[in-house]
């Protein structure tokens, strides 16, 4: 056999079995995910279990289009009895779901165990991880020219066909009804009022979910295909914030999981020394599980760490603040007293912080050293520093004059608003307050030139 | 026009069996049926008709009766749980209506939908959802472009057009949930604008709204009056009614009253509207929740009828 040939051979189906089926998971996942309906997925993966038993004896694995047009069926009814059962037990959907979809997975269990180990060659196992290495291409090309002989074709492994055709009938659909698609998962109501028939789409997908996972079946198996349905698309819906590119990060992230996954199985236990692979499948969960932490750190914008980040940089903005309010204070105290570096540091809350808000300050160019240990002011940190003070005096004189707060009790608050404050909400605070003169405290407030005339 | 009122309860309760619809007036010509009820105008930009609205069999609404006003903003006024929402719902056959007739100028509502423009309450979504402010207020073409069509660039830039008129063009790229709250709100009436409609239904548009929002909101709305267009607005606050509305309709479970809201608004009105529940509804809802079917037989639609014909 040539490299290319086994290459044909074995890891090609595997890989595209496990590309397909990641990707068609992915795409449908994605509505699943905006809908709040991953359970649905969980649902329909194990309730599809005596309809893919059914197909599997009526026609063998060979006939794709048998099998998909059982699982359609299969989405429909799964999604009319939860919604029958919710309503008549009275219950809220996710009890509805439980009862379904272990009653139908218990029918095909039992259905499996009577019919399947003659006639079948599906089981338990394949039932929690799938056999996607048992993919085979008999008679593979041996050279890339026989890729175009039609003969080599004979036995092409019947699942890939499955998956393409799954794959072609996902991107179809979402391409056709994109629009509708996006409405009725937004908004079902107005879709409702406009006539877009939210109910006829929901059962669609559902029947969509149910063909991604009878097709991906005999690759990842009925419990790992929940991860494939939902963690793609969590994870594009963290990196994303529009249905177009979120659909297509969560494509890439499953065929990056999928290629991960697979040769990692392969070849990661030889290169540490132990004997046979890893499971196919099993390892895209992994790889999947994987990416998920990755991007719930670091998303741009809802990742945790980023979250952390901008929560740090603002502490910094808000420690500099204070330190340029204090040295207004400190000058209006002492005029001509210097500034020592250990005393501003008093008003951050950490030596980290206090170092970054000073670096700040001078970069700014609102603070520069004094030559002696110290900092002073630069004319542009002054006229910040001014506004500072200016707009926390003013919080005070308008929560003690107007909304009635004791005197002893508004500088925490004052100190707060102080640094959101700008130059239109301080003019209409120093309307408000009629043009105060003194904070509650007797300490005068600074004067803005700019609104000179205002007063 | 003086306000009408009716504050005496409805006929007595109908037993359960006689709630739905009496199918044979549901499918009534248009015609038919306003020459058999002249106090119904076939002009009225929504026309209801004895509609009564259970949730799980308790009935939330009873026997609404009510013309809208052409070219009004009507404000509809009530205390929560006096089943304003669910008026606007069952209008648009959004929850299903035990019994009654809607019309929209005339006609049935499934054929005027472009005619009707909706805005939820802003709750009632996931702002979260990946899409722009102006894929939002493009959802109002919707309804023009119809299925399987993709939204065109003309159907964009008209959505553009409505973000403008309420002062939010600069945000038209924004993910929906970096806007506040106001601008959230302004997103969602400008895509009633985009329905370009003859008739608006509006939940709950001033609820928790800036200062600013609330101006732009009340522009809109007599943007839309000039322009001949009718709004029945739910609203909450009993101070700023005078002034956003030509007329009012109070609602407590049934309709307590409704005309020029000048008129409308007296002491006694407001007095049987926010007064405390209206025990015997309340208890007689209850009391048919409690003693109707789990599936009920087939309406008995001729004792409903001869009760209750003209």
């Amino acid at each position: 056999m040539t490299p290319l040939e086994t290459f044909f051979t074995l890891d090609f189906p595997a890989l595209a079995a496990g590309v397909l089926a990641a990707v068609c998971c992915a795409l449908v996942g994605c509505f699943l995910v905006l809908r709040r309906m991953s359970l649905m997925g969980d649902a329909i993966s194990h309730a599809v279990l005596p309809g893919l038993v059914l197909a599997f004896l009526i026609s063998g694995s060979e006939r794709p289009f048998t099998l998909l047009i059982a699982a359609a069926g299969v989405g429909v009814i799964t999604t009319a009895l939860i919604e029958l059962v919710q309503r008549w037990g009275r219950v809220e959907p996710g009890a509805a779901m439980g009862v379904v979809f272990t009653v139908l997975f218990a029918i095909g269990v039992l259905m499996l165990e009577r019919l399947g180990g003659r006639n079948l060659h599906i089981d338990a196992d394949c039932l929690i991880h799938g056999q996607m290495e048992g993919a085979l291409w008999l008679d593979a090309p041996a050279t890339l020219a026989q890729l175009a002989d039609p003969a080599r074709y004979a036995g092409f492994p019947p699942q890939v066909v499955t998956l393409v055709i799954a794959l072609a009938l996902v991107v179809a659909c979402i391409a056709l009804f994109f629009k509708e698609l996006r409405i009725t998962s937004f908004d079902p109501a107005l879709a409702a009022a406009l006539g877009f028939r939210p109910t006829l789409v929901r059962y669609a997908l559902m029947t969509l979910t149910a063909v991604v996972v009878v097709a991906s079946f005999e690759a990842v198996g009925s419990i790992l295909v929940i991860g494939m349905l939902v963690v793609p698309g969590m994870i594009a819906h963290l990196l994303t914030d529009r249905l177009g590119p979120m659909l297509l990060v969560s494509a890439a992230a499953a065929l990056c999981a999928a290629v991960v996954g697979y040769y990692t199985g392969a070849h990661l236990p030889p290169l540490l020394g132990a004997p046979g692979a890893l499971s196919a499948a099993g390892m895209i969960g992994v790889t999947l599980g994987a990416m998920l932490v990755l991007a719930a750190l670091f998303a741009p914008r809802h990742g945790a760490l980023s979250a952390a980040l901008r929560r740090a940089a603002l502490r910094i903005d808000i420690t500099r603040e204070d330190i340029l309010a204090a040295m207004h204070r400190r000058a209006e105290a002492h005029p001509s007293a210097p500034h020592p570096i250990a005393d501003l540091r008093a008003h951050a809350g950490g030596a980290l912080t206090a170092r970054l808000a000073l670096r700040a300050l001078r970069r700014r160019d609102e603070a520069r050293a004094d030559g002696a240990g110290g900092l002073e002011l630069t004319p542009r940190g002054a006229v910040r520093a001014r506004e500072l003070v200016r707009a926390h005096r003013l919080w005070e004189s308008y929560l003690v004059q107007t909304a009635g707060a004791r005197a002893d009790h508004v500088h925490n608050t004052a100190e707060t608003l102080e640094h959101i404050t700008d130059a239109q909400l301080a003019r209409m605070l120093n309307q408000r307050t009629g043009h105060a003169a003194t904070d509650p405290h007797g300490k005068p407030i600074p004067t803005q030139p700019t609104e000179a005339d205002d007063a | 026009m003086t306000p009408r009122s009716a504050d005496t309860p409805p006929r007595e309760p109908p037993p359960a069996s006689a709630f739905p619809s009496p199918a044979s007036e549901a499918r009534e010509d248009p015609a038919a049926f306003f020459a058999r009820r002249p106090e119904h105008s076939p002009d009225a930009p929504l026309s209801i008709h004895d509609m009564t609205i259970a949730y799980h069999r308790r009935p939330v609404l009873w026997d609404i009766d009510y013309d809208a006003p052409k070219g009004k903003l009507v404000g509809i006024l009530g205390p929560n749980g006096a089943g304003k929402s669910t008026l606007i719902k069952g209008a648009l056959g959004l929850v299903p209506r035990a019994s009654g007739r809607v019309l929209v100028f005339g006609k049935p509502y499934e054929k005027m939908r472009r005619e009707v423009g909706y805005v939820p309450q802003r709750e009632s979504v996931d702002w979260d959802f990946p899409v722009s402010a102006l894929d939002v207020v493009a959802m109002g073409r919707y309804a023009h472009i119809g299925w399987l069509r993709p939204v065109s660039r003309a159907h964009k830039e008209r959505a553009m057009a409505c973000l403008e008129r309420v002062g939010m063009a600069d945000y038209a790229s924004r993910q929906i949930s970096q806007l506040s709250g106001g601008q959230q709100q302004r997103v969602f009436l400008a895509r009633a604008l985009a329905q370009d409609a003859s008739l608006y239904l509006m939940d709950e548009p001033f609820a928790s709204v800036d200062a600013a929002t609330e101006r732009a909101i009340v522009g809109v709305l007599r943007e839309l009056r000039e322009q001949g267009r009718t709004c029945l607005v739910v609203h909450h606050d009993l101070h700023t009614a005078p002034e956003y509305f030509d007329e009012v309709l109070l609602l407590n479970m049934r309709i307590v009253a409704h005309g020029p809201t000048r008129e409308t608004l007296t002491e006694d009105n407001l007095r049987r509207t926010y007064g405390g529940r209206l025990t015997l509804l309340s208890e007689a809802g209850e009391a048919l929740a409690r003693r109707a079917p789990a599936n009920p037989p087939p309406p008995t639609s001729a004792a409903r009828r001869d009760q209750d014909a003209p």
